[in-house]
């Protein structure tokens, strides 16, 4: 007799807990196999805690030549770096292997999906989950943390529901990101390297002082990829700063309306791209 | 008599590259992968859809199940259509992919299995019950705690037909199965999937390369030549149509003269001053024993085998009737 260890769904569970069984089940595998191999997943840990914290040490030596960069001392800067690494890391930890599709395109993955009863971009996205990310994000949560107290933030009902809001929007904007860039892989089987450009040369712009911005680089990565709405505009609106010109610091509240823009573009890619795929293309 | 479980009518299905000798890559060529195919497949069936690589094997399937948009004409499979109705389609069928796994390679078989019934959102009994059923029938039991990965090929390709067949689709569609499995494992597949057909009435759609599976398998056989339907019958037709012969290989005791006029057999060759021989024989004028039993008349024989038709050979000699 086979003995099922795991619970599945019955009769007397919820309709959405029945929806949900499926990826609840494979992201559960996924990550009991990261745990099982204990000293490789410890190894892990620790290198992803060691390039967050090389990371944070390359803003903290830019600022030990200058005293402050586009407006901001470092003490500033910590909070949007902060800000931004730790919405990042829990993307890239939920998202980051969609940047496998490529590979999961030449192995057949996807076709698989297809065999499936469930949407195949539900499937892709709980396909796995990066627990080592945590390490990382913990970096951007320390970061964060010591640049809402050693800055003079005006603690008040709205600035802490903008500092939710926006640790929510933010990490949307980065999955979304992810997912965009997937869409955009159907095309670009061999051109990773292109979306890699906006993904991560988008997360590394998002830990920066936007204000430096050249006009062009404020359009991508401020409207069109809204990467300065992830970090650079809320924290500008916690510290109090009217903001530069094209990112005022209202703009802060309306980091859902960019979440939603990411989201729909990022769609829009994922269809456009399954439509090549099953055309052929792919 | 039913409604068919697989209908095509004029499925097309074309693709465009670009040509790379074209100036600037923009000059693109269209190859059609699928021509014009009408079939119907009724529910119980079993058939063997056999062409050379690259004849549309692959290409219908994909149409067949919702991966590929046909360019022109219908497919229905399960009643439903395969683009609009993926996800309740993909309840009612199970494929099996030779050379890509829908197991995870990181874990158990056992695991797997959990996960696939979750995924097609089975009770909890049901999937006791079918795993139960699946374990025994096709020899799982030794090895359903064994990671994916360190299982060998024909006990990893045993737990992709276990896994597509979890949920009891009323349709499997089995690509390319067989290959690279050794004499035994092919033999218990083949097993399992008679019994399977014979106790759940599951309808089988087979693409192979072996002649062993369309014979032990399939009462139906549809050959594809470059996305036409070249061929659709009975395999006693197709082997009568082609003049496809098996080849008896025996080892002698000793030296012998080629063994020539037994009755519908071709010599074919001798090797070591005849101690090794190769006979092909027609298998629809005479049998293996027939023609061993002859052959023992004439010398002493130590060791034999029985080579069946390439099927390659058979749809060559298909495609060839047509030209």
């Amino acid at each position: 007799m086979v003995e099922l260890r795991q619970p599945l769904t019955n009769p007397s569970v919820s309709r959405r807990a029945k929806r949900l069984a499926p990826y609840r089940a494979v992201l559960a595998s996924r990550m009991r196999s990261q745990r099982s191999y204990r000293s490789n997943f410890l190894i892990d840990l620790y290198s992803s805690f060691v390039i967050g914290f090389i990371e944070l040490a390359e803003v903290w030596m830019l600022f030990r030549n200058v005293t402050s960069l586009g407006g901001f001392t470092f003490s500033q800067i910590l909070l949007v770096f902060g800000f931004a690494d730790l919405c990042y890391s829990l993307a890239d930890m939920v998202m980051g292997h969609c940047d496998n599709l490529p590979t999961y395109l030449r192995a057949g993955t996807l076709d698989v999906f297809y065999l499936r009863p469930q949407p195949v971009l539900l499937q892709l996205i709980t396909s796995d989950i990066s627990l080592r990310r945590v390490a990382r994000a913990m970096v951007g949560l320390g970061a964060m943390t010591i640049g809402l107290w050693i800055n003079d933030v005006q603690w008040s009902p709205a600035h802490i529901g903008l500092l939710a809001m926006s640790l929510v929007c933010a990490t949307a904007i980065y999955a979304g990101m992810y997912v965009w860039a997937a869409g955009a892989q159907f095309f670009l089987v061999q051109g990773a390297e292109m979306t890699n450009a906006f993904v991560y040369g988008g997360r590394y712009a998002s830990t920066q002082v936007a204000s430096v911005w050249s006009r062009p680089l404020k359009v991508v990565f401020g409207f069109f990829f809204p990467m300065a709405m992830t970090a650079y505009v809320p924290s500008l609106q916690l510290l109090g700063l009217p903001g530069p010109q094209w990112l005022p610091a209202w703009l802060a509240w309306c980091t859902p309306v960019f979440a939603t823009w990411t989201w729909a573009m990022a769609l829009l890619f994922w269809r456009l791209g399954l439509r090549h795929y099953q055309g052929g293309g792919g | 008599m039913s409604e068919p479980i697989i209908a095509t009518e004029h499925l097309t299905r074309r693709f465009s590259r670009r040509d790379p000798d074209g100036r600037l890559g923009l000059r693109r060529t269209t190859l059609t992968a699928v021509d014009d195919l009408s079939i119907r497949i009724h529910p119980g069936e079993a058939v063997g859809y056999i062409g050379a690589n690259g004849a549309g094997k692959s290409t219908t399937i994909k149409m067949l199940v919702g991966i590929l948009v046909p360019t022109s004409g219908t497919v229905r499979t399960c009643g439903r259509d395969p683009l609009r109705e993926r996800r309740q389609l993909a309840r009612e069928v199970g494929v099996v992919f030779g050379q890509r796994s829908q197991l995870w390679w990181d874990l158990p078989l056992r695991e797997s299995f959990t996960i696939l019934g979750a995924i097609h959102e089975q009770g909890r009994a049901a999937l006791t019950d079918r795993t139960d059923e699946l374990v025994t029938t096709l020899g799982l039991g030794d090895f359903l705690t064994t990671p994916v990965r360190a299982l060998s090929l024909g006990q990893r390709m045993r737990g992709e037909v276990a896994a597509a067949l979890l949920h009891r689709p009323r349709l499997v569609i089995l690509d390319e199965p067989t290959i690279g499995l050794d004499v035994l494992s092919k033999q218990q597949l083949r097993e399992f999937l008679t019994a399977e057909r014979g106790t759940h009435g599951t309808t089988l759609l087979l693409t192979t390369h072996d002649m062993g599976d369309i014979e032990r398998l399939c009462d139906r056989v549809l050959v594809v030549d470059h996305g036409h339907l070249a061929y659709a019958g009975t395999l006693d037709d197709l082997a009568r149509t082609s003049g496809a012969k098996r080849i008896l290989v025996v080892d002698l005791a000793e030296s012998a003269s080629p063994l020539t006029g037994i009755p519908h057999t071709e010599h074919l060759s001798s090797q070591g001053n005849g101690v090794r021989q190769q006979l092909a024989f027609d298998p629809d004028r005479t049998s293996a024993a027939k023609v061993l039993a002859a052959v023992s008349e004439r010398a002493e024989v130590l060791d034999l085998s029985i080579e069946e038709p390439d099927i390659e050979d058979v749809v060559r000699r298909i495609y060839h009737s047509r030209m």
